[in-house]
């Protein structure tokens, strides 16, 4: 169980791929959506936890929060 | 009742399992109990690692065909046309120029990559690229009348053809400038979308110290949003441009619009089980090599040994026993690390990759490597 009370735009769902995937998942759907949007994006791959970092300090895009309760990660990315 | 077994694509992943599955089911396909079809849009088979060598002027794009007839075991019924629908209910594929429907028991999807440059405005007007043959070619006069200037290679697309490759470009770039005294004269620099050079953390650990030591210009998260082919720009959505005199773009890739229309997966490619590789859209249909999405890097060993799984899984099904094969993300590749030396990794979805040392031995390795492939494609090697 998660107590993240976010209600995400979009999901993007990465998992069983291998990095860069699903950041790149991520990234493809962030070119498409709107500035405020949430885009939850579902990954298994632990590279993901860095990737994903680094690349939302790099642009103005915000992590508001990562989910680690399950057996995935699920990353909610708030689209600048 | 005939078992029809169909293999869709004739690259390293269709090619390799329609040898195996003649040899490992040549008594079934001599009595008439089992028919294997292998459906090519093209007469030839495209070993596509050589185009890599065909910008350097090492290697001609003939060295990479051979015709499909002559590598496949006479078992096999080859049918050089296009399929153009797939129907995995009534399993059946529609041909554009057959005289019908082909039905089948068993579908193996081995349809590979295509290039999609047009997903990103003016990268196919601009850039240049290693990843088809027209695209070598053309990339190969570019090469040689440069002697100064800024050679960009950036990765536009993941996951592309052989993930390695762009790493090789250029540190084969760095040393072929150098041995004819450009090198002085020419700036080259590397893109890659996230913040290190490459998807796995290990080989780019290995190779970001390689770059650095030859002077290969890096540009990490630079996901690219346009390029300006009259102003010689490359342009990334994190803010970054960058001037180019000649751009080698890696595009992005999609699977086939078959098998998106089939509703097998995205973007043409198939979702599978990424042990059994078997479709988790449709009963009787694995997928294998780029067409299958199991997360490993779309290389011909991939696509080789995930055909030798399929073959072992289908000739069990063919005698009604339990299919009990199994890939384990095994992937070997040779890295080219210049125009004499190459790396080697090997590793599976437990073992991550460790670099060998580059090495002339494994250099020539992989060029003995290239000219054995034949044997590869028709299931001796």
């Amino acid at each position: 169980m998660t107590d993240i009370d976010i209600e995400p735009t979009d999901t993007v769902d990465a998992r069983a791929a291998a990095c860069p995937g699903p950041l790149m998942d991520l990234i493809g759907r962030v070119r498409s959506a709107a500035p405020g949007d949430v885009i939850l994006l579902l990954s298994d791959n632990d590279e993901s936890l860095t990737d994903v970092s680094e690349w939302v300090d790099e642009t103005d895009n915000e992590l508001l929060a990562l989910d680690e309760s399950g057996d995935d990660y699920g990353f909610y990315v708030e689209v600048a | 009742m005939v078992d029809r077994i169909a293999i869709l694509g004739g690259g390293t992943g269709g090619t390799v399992l329609a040898n195996d599955l003649a040899d490992r089911l040549a008594a079934e396909i001599d009595a008439g109990d089992v028919e294997v079809t292998l459906i090519n849009d093209g007469p030839d088979h495209v070993y596509k690692p050589v185009w890599l060598y065909v910008p350097f002027g090492q290697r001609e794009p003939a060295d990479g065909r051979r015709p499909l007839r002559e590598l496949v075991d006479s078992r096999v019924d080859v049918v050089v046309d296009r399929v153009t629908g797939i129907d995995t209910d009534a399993r059946e594929l529609a041909l554009r120029d057959g005289p019908g429907p082909l039905a089948y028991d068993h579908l193996v999807v081995a349809t590979g990559s295509t290039l999609a440059p047009a997903e990103v405005p003016g990268l196919a007007e601009g850039g240049h690229d290693y990843y088809s043959e027209s695209g070598a070619v053309a990339l190969r006069e570019e090469l040689l009348s440069m002697t100064a200037g800024h050679l960009v290679l950036s990765v536009v697309g993941t996951p592309h053809m052989c993930p390695a490759a762009p790493l090789e470009f250029v540190f084969m770039a760095d040393d072929w400038f150098r041995e004819r005294g450009l090198r002085e004269d020419v700036d080259i620099t590397y893109t890659y979308p996230i913040g290190r050079v490459h998807g796995n953390a290990n080989i780019a650990e290995w190779a970001r110290p390689l770059m650095d030591e030859r002077d290969i210009g890096v540009e990490t998260f630079f996901n690219v949003e346009a390029v300006d082919p009259d102003a010689g720009t490359i342009a990334s959505m994190e803010g970054t441009e960058l001037d180019y005199d000649l751009l080698v773009g890696v595009p992005p890739h999609r699977g086939v619009d078959v098998v998106a229309e089939a509703d097998l997966g995205d973007r043409g490619w198939v979702d599978v089980d990424k042990h059994t590789l078997e479709a988790e859209r449709a009963e009787g249909v694995y997928a294998i090599g780029d067409a299958a999405t199991t997360g490993v890097p779309n290389a011909g060993s991939v696509a080789h040994y995930q055909a030798g799984v399929v073959a072992r899984r289908i000739a069990s099904e063919v005698r009604g026993r339990p299919a009990t094969a199994t890939y384990d993300g095994k992937t070997l590749c040779f890295v080219e690390t210049g125009m004499d030396a190459a790396s080697f990794v090997e590793f599976d979805y437990e073992n991550p990759p460790s670099p060998a040392p580059p090495s002339e031995k494994l250099h020539w390795s992989k060029l003995a490597y290239n000219e054995a492939y034949w044997l590869t494609a028709r299931g001796l090697l």
